[in-house]
Order: C-alpha cells, then structure tokens, then sequence
C-alpha cells in the first residue's frame, strides 16, 4: 500500500467514525446541529481522500459537476418547511440516479467477466437504485399534488406489482449464472423503474410517512450494495446506518398506522377505505370563535392536537399566537404529536418549530397520552383518523387497533374542521358526535386567528 | 475474493446492528431531520462517482460518472442544507427541559 494510498484509506475510516457521531449526536435536539458538521465534515473528508485517487487523471468533469451539483442543491435545499417531504423525495431519487448510473458504468467496465458475487451485488444495486428512483420520483409528485394523491387501486395490484419485481430478479440472478447476457442489464433496470413507480400508484397522501421511510432505507441499502461491488467499507457503512434508520421508521410508521411490516413491505398500502361514511343525522354541537375563546380561557391546561390539515391551511404561525396568548394568561399549553401527522415521521414538529413554538411543549404520543384525563380542553387542528375512539373501541373498524392521542378523555373537546366529511380513511370519527365535543367549523388558520383576537381582545 | 467478502459482511452486519441501536435513540421529535441527515449521508456513493467521472477510461463511463456526480452533489449538498436549517430551527422555552415534563 502506497502512502497515498494509505492516506486515502485513513480518510474513510475518519469519515466512517463521523457518520457514526452524527446519528449518534442526532439523538438529542441540544446535540443535533453538531451531528450535522460531523456529518458534513465526515462527507468533506470523503471527498478530499476521494480526489487524491491515483486513477483519477481529469479533474475537469469533477470539477464542473461539483459546482453545478452544489448550485442546484443550495437552490433545493432552500425550500420552504412546507415542502419538506416532497423535497426528500426529491433528494432520495437524486441519491438513487447516482447508484444507478454508477452501477451500469461499473457493469460496462466489467463485463463480460464479473465474478458471481459481484455480479450479484451489482444486479442489487442497480435494482435498488432504479425502483428508488421512479418511486422517489412519484412520491415527489404526490406530495407536490402533481399528480392525484389519491390512491389507485385495481384488482390484482399485488401480484402485477411482485412479479414484475420477480421478473427483475430472476433477469438478475440469471446474469449471475452468465454476466456476459449483457442485454439482460438494461431490462433488470427497466423493470426496477416500473416496479418503482407502480409501487407508489396505490399509496394514498396519509401512507406517506411509511413510504417516504421505506424509500429512505432502499436508498441506504443500495448505497451499501454498492459499497460491495466497489469494495468500500464506507459506502457498506453509511448504506447500513441509512438502511437501519429507514427501516426503523417505517417500522415505527407501521405500527403507528396499525399495518403489519410485510403489508409495509410489499407496498400494499391504501386498500382498506370502504368503509361507509355513517349516520351523518347524528347531533352535533358547533361553537363559534368567541364561545371557543371563552372556553379556552377558562381552562388551565389545554393540549393542541395538529394534523395534515394544520398544515394544509398553514395555521402554525397562527396557533403560535395562540399559544402565547393563552401561556400569557398562565395556561399550560402542550402540543400532542402523532407519529404519523402529516406527511413524513416528524412532518408536525418541523412546521411547530418553524413557528417558534419551544420544542420541550411537542410531545409524542406516548409521552402525552396519559395526561389528556387532566386536560381541560383538547383542540384538535385538522387532524381526524389519530384521534378516533373507535381504532380503540370498535372492532368492526377499519383502524381497530391503531393507537390514537386520547383526546376524548379530556374534559372539552374542540376540533377545528372544515366540514363533516369523514377523514382520510373514509371512516366515521365518532368522537364529533359525544356531548363534550364543540366542533369549530371553518378554515383552521382563520378560525384559530379569530379565537387569537377574542382572547387578546382586538390587538392579536 | 472469499475473505474480502467475508470481511465486508462483517462490516455490514456490524453497522447495521450499531445503527439500529443509534437511531432507536433519537427522539421523535427530531425524525424528520433525521431523514434528511441520513438521505445525505448515503449520498457518500459521492465517492464512487467522483473517481468514474476522472478516470477518463471511456466517454461512456465519463458522462455516467458527470451526470452520477451532479446527482450525488446535489443531494449532498442540498440534504444536509435543509437538516441544518431544520434544526436551527428547533429552540427550548428555557430552563424547562423535556426530560421534567
């Protein structure tokens, strides 16, 4: 091993140790920023060993592509906090065009003679790579509502989606068996990208957080299998923690959303919204903003409970007036956080955080849950599904076991709503219709803005 | 060939085992930038690009490893953009910590 060579080696092994600091540094909000500069400075070290190379003989592309990629990624990496999932997204695929084109030139330098093994791992790779992309692609572009969120399902959906998937594999498994089919390359690919994309087409806008996390862990490990067919213990690493993190969270997801990890796994998500809208006959009790505002001021502990549609109306900056209003009055104000409001795992605690509001007030579901029985009054800001007695109560009910914030245990329930159609699973929230429930109907933004100049009188 | 992959499942296994157990603490509070972090973190196939972009070997291998690095560029860069962004966002009320809730 040359010197050089050496130094290199060094570089990696330094960069491994950061990556490792950073997700170890991510685990508290005091210590985070700190794991990003290890992180960055992890990735700069990379790339410095990285350039020293001695196969490297132009620095010209390098260069070109360096200024580029950065200017197109600060123009990204400015987007606004709503846009947040869609621009992960975005990113993933970014991550997965990189394996991919990196594995069909690893393949074309190889080829015809590619020792099984690696073969292998690039057949992993490629596959890896391209159905992140495509897959990564159309989430963007749900999110980014160009595409219909709703989910679209048809009979059969499964089976076409796995044995394309299959097909992949098999082409794959068989260019193992004899790497010159270089044909065989470009199909494995091709179906990658379909499996992707058809992957994404039953997912509805609320299975988002399981998607976007499950995309992040194929990013990962596609990144680690290219680790193996480069032989990279850097690449195998940062695949693996990535991998691990993915997985983590669409497990957590899962189990947020009441599906078994293979129903996450094999993409079967959306199928079960047929459920009937209900008895719409039923009674309800609406308030106005003043009623609210009087109710609100009267308790002494009140828990917010945010959802998509918080999002949707973009209401944060509004709700942080109306907390301070309400802290001012010395009203304890704690917000109730579902792992899977909004759109990705944390969606909720990005936009309260971007409206000021202390992070030590967003409290999980399992931090929170206990104290709702001691809570005055539970206001609920477009969110439904997270909140419906039924996923506890109900067996018939599509969502029976979901583990929901258990609003109806407070003494008050509000909820903001635009109307009374049911929520994103198409089923009845039965938590509208008890006697302690005021339904607050209206826009969240300018309803919660109303009950801000009731209480602060005029000035808000 | 054997004991080099052998060596580099090791070095599988044991980072996935260490990322389990890192990120299982992170609190979810944080996830989304969490994300982010990991969505740039494993843009290191950065590396692999870089040295296909200026091996000059071929034009195929050349344009693959430009458009490959682009790619990989911007979701360095952007990826741990937004996290930073993100979590300067994130601020505490004051002594209150979360631990005394």
């Amino acid at each position: 091993m040359t010197p050089r060579e050496l130094g290199i080696e060094i570089a990696y092994l330094v960069a491994t140790a950061l990556f490792i600091l950073s997700l170890k540094w991510m685990s508290s909000p005091s210590t985070a920023r700190r794991g990003v500069r290890a992180g960055e400075v992890g990735m700069l070290v990379a790339i410095i060993g990285t350039l020293l190379h001695r196969e490297i003989v132009d620095y010209r592309w390098i260069a070109g592509a360096l200024v580029v990629g950065t200017i197109i990624g600060i123009r990204l990496g400015m987007v606004s906090m709503m846009a947040v999932p869609q621009f992960t997204a975005l990113s993933h695929a970014f991550g997965a065009i990189c394996v991919t084109m990196v594995g069909i030139a690893e393949y074309s330098v190889m080829a015809p003679d590619i020792p099984p093994f690696t073969m292998a791992v690039l057949a992993i790779e490629v596959i890896l790579g391209s159905l992140t992309l495509t897959g990564s692609l159309l989430a963007a572009g749900k999110l980014q509502e160009i595409l219909p969120q709703r989910p679209i399902t048809y009979p059969g959906q499964n089976f076409v989606n796995l044995s394309i998937l299959a097909l992949a594999v098999i082409a794959g498994g068989y260019m193992v068996y004899d790497p010159s089919q270089s044909l065989l390359f470009p199909v494995i690919i091709l179906l990658a990208l379909v499996f992707g994309a058809l992957m994404i087409v039953p997912i509805g806008g609320a299975d988002m957080p399981t998607v976007i996390s499950l995309l992040n862990a194929y990013a990962g490990l596609s990144a680690s299998a290219m680790g193996f067919a480069i032989d990279s213990k850097l690449l195998i690493v940062a695949g693996a923690l990535d991998g691990a993190s993915g997985f983590i969270l669409s497990v957590n997801m899962s189990k947020a959303m009441n599906r078994s990890f293979t129903n996450v796994l094999f993409g079967a998500f959306g199928q079960e919204q047929t459920s009937a809208a209900g008895d719409t006959n039923r009674p309800i009790r609406s308030a106005s903003p003043e009623e609210a505002a009087a109710i609100l001021t009267a308790a002494a502990r009140v828990i917010i409970v945010p959802g998509y549609g918080m999002a949707v109306a973009q209401a944060q900056h509004k709700i942080r007036e109306l907390y301070d209003a309400l802290m001012r009055q010395g009203i304890d104000v704690a917000f109730a956080i579902h792992p899977v409001a909004g759109r990705m795992p944390g969606h909720m605690n990005v936009l309260l955080a971007e409206a000021d509001i202390p992070y030590d007030r967003l409290l999980d579901m399992d931090q929170i849950n206990d104290d709702f029985p001691q809570t005055d009054v539970a206001l609920v800001i477009g969110a439904n599904d997270i909140t419906n007695p039924a996923a506890r109560e109900d067996r018939k009910s599509p969502i029976y076991g979901m583990p929901i914030l258990d609003v109806d245990k407070a003494r008050t329930v509000m909820v903001i709503k635009r109307g009374m159609s049911p929520g994103f699973a198409g089923i009845d929230n039965p938590l509208y219709y008890f006697d302690k429930t005021l339904m607050l109907f209206g826009d969240a933004r300018t309803f919660v803005g109303s009950i801000v100049r009731e209480i602060t009188g005029g000035e808000g | 060939m054997t004991a080099e992959l052998l060596s580099a499942l090791y070095v599988f296994m044991l980072a996935a085992f260490i990322g389990f157990e890192v990120i299982k603490r992170v609190s979810p509070l944080l996830h989304t930038p969490l994300m982010s972090l990991t969505n740039a973190l494993d843009a290191i196939a950065i590396v692999g690009a870089i040295v296909l972009a200026g091996q000059g070997e071929s034009q195929l291998e050349t344009i693959l490893g430009t458009m490959a690095l682009v790619a990989a560029t911007i979701n360095v860069v952007a990826g741990f953009l937004i996290t930073d962004r993100m979590l300067g966002m994130f601020k505490t009320s004051g002594p209150k910590r979360q631990a005394g809730q």
